[in-house]
């Protein structure tokens, strides 16, 4: 565990960078993650997923798959690639404030 | 009052627990299994059909047989359940009504999800072991294959038994040495996840083995479409990996008839549940196990197993009015096939993840966790007589405690035997 300083306020993160407290997170912090993750803006498109993934996580414990993603959250996998690179799940979460998903088990 | 308790499907989950609720009602509960075939298949078999390490016909067995007397099995296709009415609507034949329904259909395999993967090259050039139709014919395609390029695919999380496609190289690497092929294959395992297994210590445990047989590994390749006249798969990100022979391991989903029942399962199909006392997030009578369950561990049978005393236990719980308490751990065990009559074995449950030790087994004695012996590959194959003779007709195996004790279990040897 590490603290760093995200938006002028001191964070708590993971060794990936992910936020261990869901509650310390505001918008200023997704963008200031987006950005260091090469997304220079977070658009419409973006804090839809965003979002859907953080709801999904405060409301069930668990964040969402790639694939539930694609069928739920309203944006395609293809497009979903195209938002986040790499990662989509991963990155979502990540901007998100929430825990690195565990989809894979 | 007789309750009425219809389990659908007769799989491993099904089948145990129908067993073991038939022991603890006798004549208070008639207890009705619904499945749409009659064929039970020990699926921890088909990982060796395509090797010749086992025959089709040695890993089936009639469902039916498996049931205790008294209990009413049923072949049926379901069309959906009826949460509000609290009835199993059936394609063809009157409704079930029920007091306590069980979901253990398991989960189903869904090349068409893919793009490319069905069509003219499935079952010539792409093949999976995930169906005994289709671990049957990858037999002869590997008997066949004698040079090039062997991809081994996983395509998207979750899938039953994690651990199966890296036996499946570990075997088929087995397989090409005997044959003195080994240095014509190019054997490489495409797997989304970031290593070769969801937990980080058994990851690099099974990464280091993988390297040792010269097994490449393409990770973090979340596979998008299949170029099947071009063999090449393609992710997502636009990477490519071509291919001579594939062998994939399709997505996984619930069967159809799950989304056809309204607020009972997720986007993929698995019904939401509680990982605790596996109750169905729908409703209070309804209850999840196996494969089938959404909760966060491996779809193998070693859970589903574990799963079975929490499960029969809540629901005469809950028949009797009183809370739920039994506690499932999320406990899970798997033997892992490394190829020249040895494997290794993990044991973790939803807190502790797979570690290096030893597990107290009072017959073999202790078996080593982590590491390869040929114990333990002695320990897999003497597994398919108990599956069928201790584990099905919902017994518990002796020396193998639902609960994992992290203690017990990386702990010296001389707790032997004490994790019942």
């Amino acid at each position: 565990m590490t603290t760093i300083t995200l938006a002028g306020s001191p964070i708590e993160v993971d060794a990936e960078g992910f936020l261990l407290d869901a509650q310390q997170w505001n918008a200023q912090i997704a963008e200031e993650i987006a950005r260091e993750n090469a997304i220079e803006q977070l658009t419409d498109r973006h804090w839809q997923v965003v979002n859907f993934m953080r709801d999904t996580y405060l409301e069930t414990g668990s964040a969402p798959s790639i694939r539930s993603l694609g069928k739920t959250s309203g944006v395609p996998i293809k497009e979903l690639y195209e938002l986040f690179p790499k990662g989509p799940a991963k990155l979502a979460a990540k901007i998100g404030g929430i825990p690195k998903p565990r989809g894979c088990i | 009052m007789t309750h009425r308790i219809v389990i659908l499907g007769g799989g491993t989950g099904g089948t145990l627990l129908a067993n073991r609720l038939a022991r603890r009602f006798g004549e208070e509960a008639q207890i009705t299994v619904i499945d749409r075939d009659d064929s039970h298949i020990y699926q921890p078999g088909l990982l060796f059909v395509p090797f010749g390490l086992a025959e089709p016909g040695e890993i089936v067995r009639p469902r039916h047989a498996q049931l205790r007397s008294g209990i009413d099995f049923r072949l049926a296709e379901v069309e959906n359940v009826d949460l509000a009415e609290n009835a199993v609507h059936l394609v063809d034949g009157p409704d079930i009504p029920y007091d306590v329904l069980v979901i253990a259909t398991g989960a189903t395999l869904q090349p068409q999800e893919t793009e490319g993967l069905e069509g003219p090259e499935w079952g010539r050039s792409i093949h999976t072991f995930y169906s005994l139709q289709g671990a049957t014919a990858l037999r002869p395609a590997l008997d066949d294959f004698d040079g090039g390029r062997l991809v081994v695919n996983v395509i998207d999380m979750p899938i039953k038994c994690p651990v199966a496609p890296l036996e499946f190289c570990f075997l088929a690497d087995w397989q090409l040495r005997e044959r003195g092929l080994r240095d014509d294959v190019e054997l490489t395992f495409v797997t989304p996840l970031d290593g070769a297994f969801t937990k980080p210590v058994a990851s690099a445990h099974l990464d280091a083995l993988l390297r040792e047989k010269d097994i490449g590994v393409e990770a973090e390749f979340a596979t998008g479409r299949v170029d099947a006249s071009a063999k090449r798969l393609h992710s997502w990100d636009e990477r490519e990996i071509p291919y001579d022979l594939l062998v994939t391991v399709p997505v996984h989903g619930g069967p159809e008839y799950i989304a056809r029942s309204e607020g009972l399962g997720d986007a993929l199909g698995f019904v939401p549940a509680d990982r605790h006392t596996l109750q169905a997030k729908a409703a209070p009578n309804i209850f999840a196990i196996g494969d089938a369950a959404d909760v966060p561990i491996s779809k193998a049978g070693s859970v589903t197993h574990f799963e079975g005393e929490t499960v029969a236990e809540n629901i005469q719980r809950f028949l009797a009015g009183h809370e739920l308490t039994g506690h499932y751990d999320g406990h899970a065990n798997c033997f892992i096939e490394t190829g020249f009559h040895k494997a290794l074995l993990i044991d973790f449950d939803y807190e502790t993840e797979p570690l290096p030790g030893r597990y107290p087994q009072p017959h073999l004695g202790p078996l080593p966790l982590l590491a390869e012996s040929r114990l333990n590959h002695l320990a897999k194959l003497a597994f398919q007589p108990l599956y069928w003779h201790v584990l099905l007709p919902g017994h518990d195996i002796p020396g193998v405690g639902a609960s994992l004790h992290p203690g017990a279990a990386q702990a010296a040897p001389q707790t032997s035997g004490g994790t019942q």
